[in-house]
């Protein structure tokens, strides 16, 4: 590759951000491209997402950083209070240096506040246990291993594109049970992003492909216009345009071509045994034009050296020179070519959404054009807009000057060519529009509908027109028909004569009186029943009208349009919005987390313009979808299909929350029963800092003897069958608003260790009033003491475990028994060996002795029984009213008549049809 | 996590990747638990009257001999001036005090559980190491040297503060008294005395050369290898009143095994009759507000007289009856309502 030569003027060419390749991409047809690292480091894209990701922290992470402080508190009381004892108890005579315990003059020259501080380093030292430190490693390994199901998950598999689920984050796993408010986007994530073209509209006259008249032409149009055409001149024009203003590549030779090879970016090729030719385009929408035009005779046949060829009705070649690619952009939301004809006419064909081509052309011909348009958005398909306009040379000499230069420029560079493809598409003439249908996703209404059972709050954030997303949202049963819907749209807010302001406020005011103030108070959680009796309310708000709320033009106002708009949305079961730019999807998810109570987010997407809100939410999940891998890349979970999150939410989130929650609860709790034996030992030992349990024990309580049966039980409990989960869906509700993590259930698993440790302690404390527990006499020292107290607490705290266990399986059963079997064992080890490395031999034969003693066995049994008597107590006297079972009986019988009511919602929403 | 090409594979379908292992979903229903809280309250009831009336069959005998107060016979003594100053305790038996008989000597506000005397001592001094004979381990500190910089052996404040009172029994039968024969074998555990202690090696035949270089703890009247010089297998670290004193006590009031009263006459126990406890009187606790106390008892396979563990076991054993009851009425009620709805 020369790009400079001496004897030559050099050419200036400009490079863009397409000209950029990201991290990831494939080379497609082509066998090798040059390239320059134009940056590396920590601004890359991979850098700066990965930072962006790792700041997502969970709820349950939360709460426990909560937790830790009261037990830092607990802890740091523990040594105040033993210090501060400790010094009124030595303070009286003769207690602080009995003669047998005399100091030596180091200590005795020692300040004594320096010596009230070391003390106090001791206890914390001593009780430095209670902190769990161990939790983070297990809550780690959990959230790791744990992972693994969603990705091993069978049910996640998709056989089309051969994937399964992916985990990019391990950190959110408990998150997935928490979710209150679902985005979820529409195009792709609720409808399968696989574009059929439907039908077109010439010149006002409508054409609709039936299959089986060959591919030809036929028109059931409006009805004022029955059996009529658009003249063949128009017709021809129009499908010249669908054949060249795009950006689709062919690729000849389909056949070699497998869906395995589509891996990255550009999808959307479909495979076409008879045409032996296959498309490629970053949108399927321009695949599903190019086809649609293929069927009614005018065929692309590809982009030679800027030549673009296209195959007429008459088999002809048609050559046009392709000058410019005005490229397509989400803000613009159009695209157009410039192309020359061999007869040197300069054409300019423009197409996209109808909001952005109805202004600029003339205004006459939109009237005729808007009705298809606007039915077939009501009948939810893609609509888009072509116009053509002709250049004569001078414009075309200005506009392409102005492109070039404004190419070349190092500042500013899309605004300028921003502004220049403002100028040059305008006066264009409409020529027609097209109808792609995008069909839903398999069972997005059933997971729709699971996720509004669930408590969910489903938002879709679209950047389609109203009426498309519209009725989308009806087809997910998102919008009922009984759901009033409060729309707050750029129509909405124009019919009157006063100002757009004034009118937004004038609206919100009575949406809100109506969906907030006048509906009967429900309580957090419960949102909505199952009762048709409440009014159930659909909001739907587009952008422009949001960007207006959100900037209000008296800042004053920002705050109070916020939480009149947030309170309304709180109270619809379903928010639509529309026509959003991926930012303003991203503020919105911003603004609902940042709302009170800081509800627990959850965007769902597909495509890149969903990786805003995906990185916003606390749970991005990305669709495996045909728009790009970015979404995916981005997102904390990746799924293939919609209907694979009511999986991911209901079953494998509430699990994942169960178990993470009752892992920390079990953790505090051990500690505290561990830790708080030893500290009441403090009282019986002159607050001198005694350890009641020999150092080994210390160490491996939370490393070994406890450790692996809360780890089995955190992957594999089930605390209900997954089956029922997905079956009833409000069971997720039971653990809304982190139940399991709140202050009550803290409180009832600490003063459970309180009560099980002060048993412990006190237990023995009471048989020590004799310390002659051998048959032969012979007296037990404060080590047997310890080690009596230390087995009760193993066993008590690891039964608790397997009281708490629903679901048994082998590991579970190995772990619970193995780990009891192995303190024993290591208890016989470590004190049947005299161990050389040890400066004292504190614990030989402590064990074996105390097990020799009846009496010792005596006391271990009754107070592991008596620790667990409330807990036995609970679960027997909550069984017979079981929420669970009843909540079945109850569900039932409404949840059947629920889906009669749908399947007849849908039927009536296939038979909807425009009448105007 | 894993990579593409791992997971364009199918996953597995285990019941382990299912998270579909075969389960054992017991559920504690009221059928279960009612009886079964039955059946554990009377198993524990059962055991508590045992353990109970076991405990009530134990005598103890049970003297303070700290002469604290100055009608006590010891009050004498407690002038720390005294120089083996003994005093005698007479104790009247209007039964047979059955034998075995354990007699032990008890303390009370003395924390041998302090941390920094629990660890002034030196585990390879007491295992016959005689390197460490010449540098002690830090902890022993203040007792590992004398003024003279000898070094004590065995150092530390534990040994230091060994129990010193020495006890003679005597049966007075007709204003003669008759010495009961204490035995001092088996006081401490097997374990320490066989296993975990050593007495050095003897040097030229003697056992206190072996002991040259090093002086007797400060309070003791004489060093480790004279402690018992009628029989070496109870001398130096093997005495078992040392081994008894070494093993800490768990709590500030306490007691030690000193002698058994298991030969002679009086292998069957005590007859009823006077005794006199003679009391060579050593061991001062009133410095620190101690007291001292002699135990007589003979012991159960349950050890000691305790009655916390069979009040325990009874009051248990009861509240799991009165819960299954308890239960049984809730359950029942339930159950009915449920019916009706």
């Amino acid at each position: 590759m020369h790009i400079y030569k001496a004897d030559q003027e050099p050419a200036v060419r400009s490079l863009g951000p397409e000209n950029l390749l990201l991290k990831g991409a494939t080379l497609k047809n082509t066998k090798k491209i040059n390239g320059v690292a134009v940056y590396t480091g920590m601004e890359t894209k991979m850098a700066l997402n990965y930072q962006g990701k790792s700041q997502k922290r969970s709820a349950v992470e939360k709460s426990i950083n909560a937790f830790l402080l009261v037990y830092l508190c607990i802890l740091i009381s523990k040594a105040v209070v033993c210090t501060t004892l400790k010094y009124v108890w030595q303070s009286k005579d003769g207690q602080d240096e009995p003669w047998y315990n005399q100091k030596t003059q180091k200590e005795k020259d020692t300040n004594m506040y320096v010596k009230m501080f070391t003390d106090f380093l001791s206890f914390m030292v001593l009780f430095n246990f209670i902190i769990p430190v161990s939790m983070y490693v297990t809550v780690e390994m959990q959230k790791f291993l744990g992972s693994f199901f969603i990705t091993w998950d069978k049910d996640f598999f998709d056989p089309e594109i051969q994937e399964g689920a992916l985990v990019n984050t391990s950190d959110l796993n408990e998150e997935l049970g928490q979710v209150e408010y679902v985005f979820t986007d529409k195009t792709g994530t609720l409808t399968q992003n696989n574009m059929e073209f439907i039908e077109c509209c010439i010149d006002g006259f409508q054409y609709r492909h039936r299959d089986e008249l060959d591919g030809f032409t036929v028109t059931d149009g409006p009805v004022s216009k029955l059996q009529q055409k658009a003249g063949l001149e128009k017709e021809e024009l129009f499908l010249r345009a669908l054949c060249l203003c795009h950006t689709v590549q062919v690729k000849e030779d389909g056949a070699e071509e497998t869906p395995g090879d589509q891996v990255d970016g550009v999808d959307g090729m479909f495979p076409q045994p008879e045409e032996e030719r296959c498309f490629i385009a970053s949108s399927p929408d321009e695949i599903a034009l190019v086809k649609g035009a293929m069927r009614y005779g005018f065929t692309f046949l590809g982009l030679e050296s800027k030549n673009m060829k296209i195959k007429n009705r008459q088999n002809d070649i048609e050559e046009y020179k392709l000058l410019h690619v005005l490229n397509f952009d989400p803000v613009r939301r159009r695209m157009s070519v410039i192309v020359q004809t061999k007869s040197g006419e300069t054409l300019l064909f423009c197409k996209g959404a109808d909001s952005s081509i109805f202004p600029r052309v003339k205004p006459e011909e939109v009237e005729r054009i808007r009705l298809h348009v606007e039915r077939n958005a009501t009948e939810g398909y893609r609509t888009l807009c072509v116009a053509f306009k002709q250049l004569s040379a001078e414009e075309y000499a200005v506009a392409d000057t102005g492109l070039r230069e404004a190419r070349l420029a190092l500042q500013d560079r899309e605004d300028k060519l921003m502004a220049i493809y403002n100028q040059v598409e305008t006066g264009m003439s409409l020529i027609g529009a097209t109808a792609v249908e995008d069909r839903l996703q398999e069972e997005a209404a059933e997971t729709m509908e699971a996720l509004q059972g669930a408590g969910i709050k489903v938002w879709v954030l679209t950047g389609d027109k109203m009426e498309t997303a519209k009725s989308t949202c009806y087809a997910c049963r998102l919008f009922q028909r009984g759901t009033e819907l409060l729309e707050l749209t750029v129509r909405t807010l124009e019919d009157g004569r006063t100002k757009r302001e004034d009118k937004l406020l004038e609206l919100l005011r009575d949406y809100h009186r109506r969906a907030v103030q006048d509906a009967p108070p429900v309580k957090a959680g419960v949102t909505r029943s199952w009762s048709t009796a409440n009014q159930e309310y659909g909001f739907i708000i587009d952008g422009a009208t949001l960007s207006l709320l959100m900037n209000p033009p008296r800042d004053a106002d920002a705050c109070l349009y916020r939480n009149l708009f947030l309170q309304i949305c709180q109270n619809s079961t379903a928010v639509l919005c529309c026509r959003m730019a991926p930012l303003q999807k991203a503020q919105i998810v911003k603004m609902v987390k940042n709302s009170k109570g800081s509800p627990i987010t959850l965007s769902i997407g597909d495509g890149a313009n969903d990786v805003s809100m995906i990185l916003e939410a606390h749970v991005g999940i990305g669709v495996k979808g045909k728009e790009g891998r970015q979404a995916v890349r981005n997102s904390d979970y990746a799924i293939p299909k919609l209907k694979h999150l009511k999986k991911l939410l209901l079953a494998h989130g509430h699990l994942y929350y169960v178990r993470i929650a009752h892992l920390v609860q079990y953790f505090f709790y051990k500690n505290l029963c561990f830790i708080l034996p030893q500290f009441l030992y403090q009282f019986f030992c002159g607050y001198s800092q005694q350890p009641l349990y020999d150092a080994a024990y210390l160490t491996m309580y939370n490393i070994c003897f406890t450790s692996m049966p809360i780890l089995a039980y955190s992957l594999l409990e089930q605390h209900m069958a997954i089956e029922v989960l997905l079956d009833n869906a409000t069971l997720y509700r039971q653990i809304a608003k982190n139940a399991m993590l709140r202050w009550r259930p803290f409180l009832y698993w600490t003063v459970l260790g309180i009560f099980q440790g002060l048993m412990f302690f006190f237990g023995v404390r009471f048989l020590f009033s004799n310390p002659a527990l051998q048959d032969n006499g012979q007296v037990f020292g404060n080590w047997s003491y310890g080690t009596i107290v230390f087995t009760v607490l193993v066993f008590t705290v690891t039964l608790k475990l397997a009281l708490d266990t629903r679901h048994w399986t082998w590991i579970n059963h190995f772990v619970i028994w193995g780990s009891l079997a192995f303190y024993v064992f290591f208890s016989f080890f470590w004190g049947g060996i005299i161990w050389p490395f040890l400066k004292q031999q504190r614990l030989y034969f402590v064990f074996a002795n105390m097990l020799s003693s009846v009496s010792a066995w005596l006391v271990i049994i009754i107070l592991i029984l008596l620790s667990l008597l409330p807990e036995l107590l609970l679960v027997v006297l909550r069984k017979p009213r079981g929420p669970h079972s009843r909540q079945m009986k109850r569900r039932l019988p409404s949840s059947g008549t629920s889906t009669i009511f749908m399947l007849s919602q849908t039927a009536s929403t296939h038979s909807f049809s425009w009448s105007d | 996590m894993k990579n593409e090409g791992e997971t364009a594979e199918r996953p597995d379908n285990t019941a382990f990747t299912q998270q579909r292992l075969p389960a054992w979903q017991p559920i504690l229903s009221a059928g279960i638990v009612i009886p079964g809280f039955l059946l554990i309250g009377l198993a524990f009831i059962g055991i508590g009257v045992g353990l109970f009336l076991t405990s009530q069959t134990i005598q103890v005998l049970e003297r303070d001999y700290t002469g604290f107060d100055k009608d006590s016979p010891c009050f004498s003594c407690t002038n720390p001036n005294t120089q083996n100053c003994t005093c005698e305790i007479t104790i009247a038996l209007s039964e047979l005090f059955k034998g075995p008989i354990f007699f032990y000597y008890g303390l009370s506000n003395y924390y041998q559980n302090f941390r920094k005397y629990g660890v002034s001592k030196d585990y390879y001094q007491l295992t016959g190491d005689t390197k460490s004979f010449k540098s002690p381990q830090e902890s022993c500190s203040p007792f590992d040297f004398d003024s003279n910089k000898n070094v004590i052996v065995p150092c530390g404040a534990i040994a230091n503060s060994m129990f010193n009172d020495t006890f003679e029994l005597y049966h007075i039968i007709n204003g003669t008294k008759k010495q009961v024969p204490l035995d001092g074998k088996g006081i401490s555990w097997w374990t320490d005395y066989n296993l975990k202690y050593r007495n050095p090696s003897f040097v030229n035949g003697s056992f206190a050369k072996a002991f040259d270089g090093t002086v007797k703890p400060i309070n003791w009247p004489k060093p480790a290898y004279e402690l018992d010089l009628t029989d070496q297998s109870n001398n130096g670290f093997l005495n078992q009143d040392f081994l008894v004193w070494m093993r800490r006590s768990a709590l500030p009031e306490f007691r030690k095994l000193y002698r058994r009263i298991t030969e002679g006459d009086y292998s069957a126990g005590l007859p009823a009759g006077n005794y006199s406890l003679t009391v060579h009187y050593n061991y001062p606790v009133l410095t620190f507000d101690g007291r001292k106390k002699v135990f007589f008892s003979n012991v159960s396979w349950m050890g000691g007289k305790n009655d916390f563990l069979g009040i325990a076991y009874l009051v248990v054993g009861s509240l799991c009856v009165v819960m299954s009851v308890v239960m049984l009425i809730v359950y029942a009620k339930f159950k009915f309502s449920d019916d009706d709805a």
